[in-house]
């Protein structure tokens, strides 16, 4: 099971990574969504796999590592504001520049800057 | 400790200009004269005690464990450039009064001014070797600033830049230097390092540290081959050049090898070096005096030479030697601050320091003649004034020298050459100004200055006639103390004007002749020596800057492209190599935790989400399925998270889910549907590569870390969550009261992250198309009627689920930031089933002030445990029974949850209802007015905005 679970973790990072290279600023941040996912998953194991058991308090002794989750918890809600600010300024270089390249370069300019 | 005020003085006097700058320039200049004139009064008062042969001393403990102490000695070294730096210091102050317009900042110019007075007397008075280098450095600093005065001149700042960099660099020579001496010696004090000389001589080490110590020395003190520095600081206001470049900043060095002469000098390799690089100094900067035009370039280039002298004579070091190196710092800040302060008189007064345009000034300014012939012929050297006994002093040092061995005689004769070439640019400059016939008129009719602008240069020039008739009377006291404190010891000397018929009389005398000869021929000689190119060491030191600049920024254009791409692959070719690198050796990072059994459930579930998160990848140039893959492994996870007893986890991924699946829906609504084919194949393969490459890194350090046993800190949480935090639910009661300042900075961070945006989205304009990438018209049913009807359903029940979920937070799965994520989600649907128009009507509150509150409320209820002297963000709880509903826990951790509540709702309706105004014509800019009425579903290009503010 922990070997299922680390190559998941390493393909969602590599798939994310991958995106990441792309020349456009949409691959990109949806890149980065998966990159935050595989990241969030490789946080919250930190604290061990622990299966059918929780953090709550309540007589049993079976509980689950909860600092991971506490840190991946605001990660998620932070993730989101990253991705939200990426996707959102990727629009608005599209407003101002009139391409979705992520250099914000134009499509003639591109040769000469190589 | 009084004497502690003597360096303290001219340092406290750096804020006096400031603060009386705005009454008057009058007052200004007296006040800033004070601190000084205190100091000096301070310094003549050690006088009696220093005589006696006590060296008073004083300290403070700075860093005891480096042996750094702000300690300060004056010693006779010390009192002898105390006199110098602050006496002609307060001459300067009254020349500068008069020297800069009234339109000048002078107040910035006197502050400056005493900054580095300060960081001289410092210097002079540094009783550690630390202490020493830090006032070395300080002048450095603020000789940059007052020979980049008047910073709107190229060669102003060109000047100072090259000031700096060069006694810069020689200030970290310097410093490794003093550092290598102190190792040596085993202290940094002062007095310890002077007493050890036999012990620095007799080790290895100290050949590095003499070439160190004097490569900052001779920096400073402008010697061959750093001397190109000084004539570019003639850039410099006159009063600047006046006192850096006669009594302070370039006798530095020569106050440091004077200071370090019992412990560092007496060896061979000291008397060769220092000898030889004085010499050639004295001798090459003399011939450039001779052939410079301009009337400070003169002056620049003889006050090098004459540094040169010095250095020869410290080289030389036998104690009579270091009484005439003494005696000439003295004579030579006498003579050349005058002559410093005459040309800037005339230059003031004629409007020209060019030699073509000036002459016969003598008419004209009679009294500044005077003043300028006896300095000069002080400068030459001509009997009766003190420049001519140290200059004899100096002749029979080199005659007696044993630097050259067997060419003994190098010494002497070079030693005449510079004595000539001195005799001939001193007659030319008193000649060509006052005497000979201009070539052109200058601009300004010239005229005498203000009567106290001439004072200070007559007053020294009265000195070096003074000096020069009675040396024994004049400078006897003070030069006693000196060499004793150079030396070590008293020296029993005897200054006189005549000395007999003797070899370095006949020096002299063939100096004078020949170099009136020499100035007799100079026009040929400057004729002759236009015919060879420039080779100025200046030139070299701006190639070698400019070449540095270049490669510099070559290598930073490879770098940094202005390509994203570039950036990532670097940054994750680096990463792939360091993780690489740490995982070689897995085996033994490997714990022996084994492997727990894989279900059936559980292997279909990762598959899937290795399936769905390739898929995103491949799929990427089709946006909306790899968008629809994405929303695939974000539920996926939150599944993981549920599997692997993570609730709170689940909850949250599943609202953050739906909310940034609406955000990247509603941002590729205004993207590009499809990604174009950029990237060729090779590149592809690359960018393939290496991230299989960095995937299968991230793996392995996950599984290795996943087979070791955990020994984690957690155990302290789940033991006192109940006892100390008063919640059963361990992760909320981390947020909200264990860790709860890291949980107010990521909502911080939100409510930022939502501002931004909503700044980003002002005034943006889109263009907004009717169709998708088909050529399929968007739905005509803008807000479908089953959507309306449930969406309305689903709000009072999504807010109740999440008054429920907030409550119950501290004590089962839920808490601030799910409530929040399912109160945003429930908004959402109404937005989106309603349209923004319509459920603006209705609700019409700004959401910035509610991220903003929920980050207050957070704060505040940190703030509040203050009032009950406990420590920020400390929480209580307690049982209370309210009526009807029964007994409840209440913890004030719950009101710092409301504040989660409340920015999460706040940043994520910022975020996304901000972005859907967009799309309708009452956009979050100004309104259309300016594009007229256009109607919705249209093409709408990017309008450009006009430049209104926007509410």
């Amino acid at each position: 099971m922990e070997m299922l679970y680390a190559i998941t973790t390493g393909v969602l990072a590599a798939s994310g990574l991958y995106l990441m290279l792309r020349g456009r600023t949409f691959p990109v941040v949806v890149g980065l969504t998966l990159l935050s996912y595989a990241t969030n998953l490789f946080l919250f194991s930190m604290g061990g796999l622990t299966a059918g058991g929780s953090a709550i308090i309540d007589g049993k002794s079976h509980y689950s590592d909860p600092l991971p989750q506490a840190l991946v918890l605001t990660a998620i809600v932070i993730g989101f504001a990253m991705t939200a600010f990426a996707v959102i300024l990727a629009m608005r270089a599209r407003g101002d520049m009139g391409n979705d390249h992520v250099d914000g370069r134009k499509a003639e300019d591109k040769e000469e800057r190589r | 400790m009084t004497l502690l005020w003597i360096p303290l003085l001219p340092l406290l006097g750096v804020l006096v200009p400031a603060l009386t700058g705005s009454r008057g320039r009058l007052l200004c200049t007296l006040a800033t004269a004070c601190l000084p004139a205190v100091a000096l009064a301070l310094t003549l008062s050690y006088l009696p005690a220093i005589e006696a042969g006590n060296i008073p001393r004083a300290g403070l403990e700075w860093v005891p464990q480096i042996g750094l102490d702000l300690a300060f000695r004056l010693d006779g070294l010390s009192l002898l450039f105390n006199l110098l730096i602050l006496g002609i210091g307060l001459l300067i102050i009254l020349y500068a009064h008069y020297y800069l317009d009234a339109s000048e900042n002078y107040a910035k110019f006197y502050a400056y001014l005493i900054l580095f007075m300060a960081s001289m007397v410092g210097i002079a008075m540094a009783d550690n070797l630390l202490v020493l280098w830090m006032f070395w450095e300080l002048t450095s600093l603020s000789s940059f600033l007052l020979i980049g005065f008047w910073s709107h001149r190229s060669e102003a700042r060109k000047g100072a830049r090259m000031a700096m960099t060069v006694t810069g660099a020689g200030g970290l020579a310097l410093l490794a230097g003093l550092l290598l001496l102190g190792d040596i010696v085993g202290s940094l004090d002062m007095q310890v390092v002077l007493d050890s000389g036999a012990t620095i001589l007799a080790d290895s080490r100290y050949p590095i540290m003499l070439v160190l110590v004097l490569l900052g020395a001779f920096a400073k003190s402008a010697q061959f081959p750093f001397h190109f520095w000084l004539p570019h600081a003639m850039a410099a206001p006159t009063p600047v050049s006046a006192y850096l470049h006669s009594a302070t900043m370039v006798k530095a060095g020569i106050f440091l090898m004077a200071r370090l002469h019992p412990a560092i000098a007496g060896s061979e390799l000291w008397s060769a070096i220092v000898t030889v690089v004085g010499i050639v100094t004295m001798v090459y900067a003399a011939w450039f005096a001779l052939i410079k035009a301009d009337l400070k370039g003169i002056l620049a280039f003889s006050t090098v030479s004459h540094l040169g002298l010095i250095t020869v004579l410290l080289g030389i070091g036998s104690p009579m030697a270091v009484l005439a190196a003494l005696f000439h710092i003295l004579n030579h800040a006498t003579f050349k601050a005058a002559l410093f302060m005459c040309s800037g008189i005339i230059d003031h007064e004629a409007g020209t320091r060019d030699l073509a345009r000036l002459g016969r000034l003598a008419k004209a300014m009679p009294i500044t003649c005077i003043v300028m012939s006896i300095t000069g012929a002080a400068m030459a050297g001509f009997p009766l004034l003190n420049g001519f006994i140290s200059k004899e002093m100096f002749f029979t040092e080199t005659l007696d020298s044993q630097a050259f061995g067997g060419l003994s005689l190098v010494l002497p004769v070079l030693a005449t050459i510079g004595g000539v070439l001195s005799v001939a640019y001193s007659i030319r400059l008193v000649h060509a100004v006052f005497f000979a016939e201009p070539r052109h008129a200058p601009p300004k009719a010239p005229h005498e200055p203000p009567h106290l602008m001439r004072a200070p240069s007559e007053l020294l020039a009265t000195l070096c006639i003074l000096v020069g008739l009675f040396p024994a009377v004049m400078a006897t006291w003070l030069l006693a103390p000196a060499v004793a404190a150079v030396l070590l010891e008293p020296l029993d000397f005897h200054l006189a004007i005549w000395h007999g018929f003797n070899l370095p009389l006949a020096m002299s005398v063939v100096a004078t002749l020949a170099g009136l000869t020499t100035y007799l021929l100079h026009r040929k000689i400057r004729q002759f020596v236009r015919d060879f190119p420039p080779r100025d060491a200046s030139r070299i030191f701006e190639g070698v800057v400019q070449t540095i600049g270049d490669r510099a920024e070559r290598i930073t254009e490879w770098f940094d492209n202005a390509s994203l791409q570039r950036f990532m692959t670097l940054l994750l070719g680096a990463s792939l190599i360091a993780g690489a690198v740490g995982l070689a050796r897995m085996d033994a990072l490997t714990g022996a935790k084994g492997n727990q059994p894989v279900d059936g459930v559980l292997l279909v579930g990762a598959l899937l989400l290795i399936f769905t998160g390739i898929g995103t990848a491949i799929t990427h140039r089709h946006r909306l399925i790899s968008l629809l893959m994405l929303s695939v492994v974000g539920l996926l996870v939150s599944l993981t998270f549920a599997r692997f007893s993570a609730p709170d986890l689940a909850l949250t991924q599943l609202s953050v889910e739906v909310v940034t699946m609406i955000l990247l829906m509603l941002a590729l609504f205004f993207l590009p549907q499809k990604t174009p084919r950029e990237s060729t194949p090779a590149r592809a393969l690359r960018d393939l590569l290496l991230c299989m490459g960095l995937g299968g890194v991230i793996a392995g350090l996950n599984y290795t870390v996943l087979t070791r046993d955990t020994e984690s800190i957690s155990q302290f949480f789940l033991d006192n969550s109940v006892p100390g935090g008063g919640g059963h639910n361990v992760v909320n009661v981390i947020l909200v009261d264990f860790r709860g300042f890291d949980t107010l900075g990521e909502i911080t961070v939100l409510a930022i992250a939502g501002l931004a945006i909503f700044k980003l989205l002002n005034r943006l304009r889109l263009f907004m198309p009717h169709s998708d990438s088909e050529g399929r018209i968007w739905a005509p049913d803008r807000y479908p009627m089953i959507l309306t009807t449930i969406s309305q359903t689903v709000l009072p029940l999504a807010l109740l689920v999440s008054v429920f979920i907030f409550l119950r937070g501290h004590n089962q799965p839920g808490g601030g930031f799910i409530a929040g994520l399912i109160t945003a989600v429930g908004l959402l649907l109404v937005y989106m089933a309603r349209g923004v128009a319509w459920t603006q009507q209705r609700l019409d509150f700004p959401y910035q002030p509610v991220a903003i509150l929920g980050v207050g409320v957070a704060a505040l209820t940190g703030f509040g445990s203050w009032l009950f002297g406990a420590p920020f963000l400390t929480s209580s709880f307690g049982h209370f029974h309210i009526p009807l509903i029964g007994d409840i826990e209440l913890a004030t951790a719950m009101l710092f949850d409301l504040g989660v509540y409340l920015a999460v709702v706040g940043a994520t309706l910022m975020i996304l209802a901000n972005l859907g105004k967009v799309t309708t014509p009452h956009r979050p800019a100004k309104e259309d007015h300016d594009q007229g009425s256009v109607e919705q579903g249209l093409h709408r290009t990017a309008a450009p905005s006009d430049g209104k503010e926007t509410v």
